[in-house]
């Protein structure tokens, strides 16, 4: 269980280009759901699943994540809990640039040290489920828009994290890839994975497989909307 | 351990390939910094070899000398002197040598003629350094006529060339007789060049030298350890003049090296970027740029100190030859006794490897510990 208590996030504070992106959020989020972060660009959206994915901290208002309070703890613990817990699909991908697709996956778990062969046996493993095994030695730059979304959810799941957080991943997908990425997703889901995703696609927050919208708007909740 | 090894393992992987995708940048750095390793390993060898010669040249030579003045200037000195030195307690053996210079138009160089102790030679015979013999196209056999102080051309036969071990100094030696050493010069047979004395205990020296200021008050007395100290300063100042020219690349280098690894650029950011947000602490980041600092380096270091040992001592610092190198007027065929100093090797690599590790980590620190959400943007 995820909750937020009056989060509230302000960029640049105290200087003329001021930014509140989120405006004092609460709710509650239940695991092993499909939760889509809808609204349009500015809204929050991104700044929340942030936040939430331990990336960056509120401004002021409290995280907590199963009872544990994550907006307050040292810089070291929360890269440990965003490490394990939390699997990142970014809207450009982000795959490294010069590194083969294999390599790319294995980057996350490279802190943890586990055994090279296993590691490796499991990279291999999530692209053999994901179709891109014959892709596993090319580099990051020469994959398709698809390929190179597959390839960032096979990264997000190398360390076998319980929560996804995706921000606007069909940003840079034509709808017939958005649609096979909104399936991909809701295998992770029955799989018991905890899927946050943001979103102004309604390819996303219309699918049969999302089993919760939140409506943002300037930096505020819209709507709550149970699917 | 294991697993910290491994993670360092995997780090040193991670940094080694963030090297490999960016040969120019890399290589051209790798270039730079090894050529600087260079040339100051090249200077510091090169001179601590030459201080190491000098010092094995001078071993075997006389603990004492014994000079005299006339108003301030080195005079021939009366062989009475011996006698009146008289029983110096310490002192094991006194000598008055012959030595002087001859100016060779033919050649344009000064010959050092000498009269040794350690060996006989004949009248009408010479003994010569091997700088003489290929300068003159001498052999052993051959004749070599030279103008005498009363203009009268005299005739040595060569009857040996020196050992070219100790080329540095013998290279320009003419060693003769003290009867044709006498007629050559016009030389009183009354007077010696100076008067070297053997003392067994070194830490007697001075007080010797004490004694025969006392004794002897127009002479001066040169110890072994000064000759020692002079060349120690001579090479010194040397090695300090090519260091202060070659501050100038240093400087650039280290320009260059701020420009290059402190200017992340764009791309290398965003890199720093989506390793924190995907689990790796501020110090993993900082470790694997420490390690891909450390490789850069290190192979920098190894290279540019490898190319100075072959440069120094297989073909004898070709380009310092002309600042560093002789004190012998015939240009010595001088090869460099291999030597390496520990001290001096972790000098120089506390000056390189050091400050450049040190200018790549504080600019990527910063880059480091910003919050990893700016990939998200």
């Amino acid at each position: 269980m995820i909750r937020l208590d009056d989060v509230r996030k302000v960029y640049n504070q105290g200087r003329h280009n001021q930014v509140w992106a989120v405006r004092g959020i609460s709710l509650e989020l239940k695991p092993d759901l499909l939760t889509v972060f809808k609204g349009p660009s500015g809204s929050g959206k991104t700044s929340l699943l942030a936040m939430i994915g331990c990336l960056s901290r509120p401004t002021s208002g409290r995280i907590s994540l199963d009872g544990e309070l994550l907006s307050n703890l040292p810089e070291r613990f929360m890269t440990q809990i965003r490490r394990d817990t939390f699997g990142f699909i970014f809207q450009r991908f982000n795959l490294i640039r010069g590194l083969s697709v294999l390599e790319n996956l294995m980057l996350p778990a490279y802190p943890e040290a586990p055994d090279h062969s296993a590691l490796r046996e499991k990279a291999m493993g999530l692209l053999r489920q994901f179709r891109l095994e014959n892709r596993a030695h090319n580099k990051a730059e020469w994959l398709s828009g698809g390929e190179a979304q597959r390839t960032a959810i096979c990264r997000a799941l190398i360390n076998d994290p319980r929560i996804l957080i995706a921000d606007e991943p069909t940003a840079n997908l034509d709808s017939r890839l958005s649609r096979e990425l909104i399936a991909l997703i809701g295998e992770l889901t029955d799989m018991g994975k905890t899927v946050l995703v943001s979103s102004h696609d309604p390819i996303v927050f219309d699918a049969a497989r999302v089993s919760k919208v939140i409506e943002l708007s300037d930096g505020r909740l819209a709507e709550n909307r149970p699917c | 351990m294991n697993h910290f090894l491994r993670r360092q393992r995997y780090l040193l992987d991670y940094s080694l390939s963030s090297l490999a995708r960016r040969p120019g940048k890399h290589l051209s750095l790798l270039l730079v910094y090894s050529l600087i390793v260079f040339l100051l390993a090249s200077v510091m060898l090169f001179t601590q070899s030459l201080r190491r010669e000098a010092a094995l040249v001078l071993a075997d030579s006389p603990e004492l000398i014994l000079q005299r003045l006339v108003a301030g200037r080195h005079d021939l000195i009366p062989s009475n002197y011996l006698e009146r030195i008289g029983r110096v307690r310490g002192v094991s053996g006194k000598y008055g040598r012959l030595w002087g210079y001859f100016y060779d138009p033919a050649v344009r160089a000064n010959y050092t003629l000498m009269v040794p102790r350690d060996r006989e030679i004949g009248l009408g015979e010479i003994q010569i350094g091997a700088g003489l013999a290929s300068t003159r196209g001498l052999g052993v056999g051959d004749y070599l006529s030279l103008r005498s102080a009363h203009g009268e051309p005299f005739s040595f036969q060569v009857t040996a060339v020196l050992d070219p071990q100790s080329e540095l100094v013998s290279s320009d030696l003419l060693l003769l007789d003290g009867a044709d050493f006498r007629r050559f010069f016009a030389y009183p047979q009354d007077r010696f060049t100076d008067i070297v004395l053997r003392v067994r205990n070194p830490r007697e020296v001075r007080k010797i030298a004490e004694k025969l200021t006392l004794a002897l008050p127009d002479t001066r007395p040169i110890l072994r350890e000064e000759i020692l100290r002079t060349y120690d300063a001579v090479f010194g100042w040397r090695q300090g003049m090519v260091f202060v020219l070659l501050m100038g690349a240093v400087l650039a280098f280290v320009i260059l090296a701020w420009d290059r690894a402190s200017g992340l650029s764009g791309e290398e950011r965003r890199e720093i970027g989506i390793l924190k947000a995907v689990g790796w602490e501020t110090g993993d980041v900082l470790r694997m740029k420490f390690w891909e600092g450390a490789a850069l380096s290190l192979s920098a270091f190894l290279v540019g100190y490898l190319l100075a040992y072959v440069h120094v001592f297989q073909y004898s610092a070709a380009l310092f030859e002309p600042v560093l190198k002789g004190w012998a007027v015939l240009y010595p065929a001088f090869r460099p006794i291999p030597f390496v100093d520990g001290l001096q090797v972790a000098t120089l690599f506390f000056f390189t490897v050091f400050p450049y590790t040190v200018t790549t980590i504080v600019p990527i620190w910063r880059a480091a510990v910003t919050d990893p959400d700016t990939v998200m943007r």
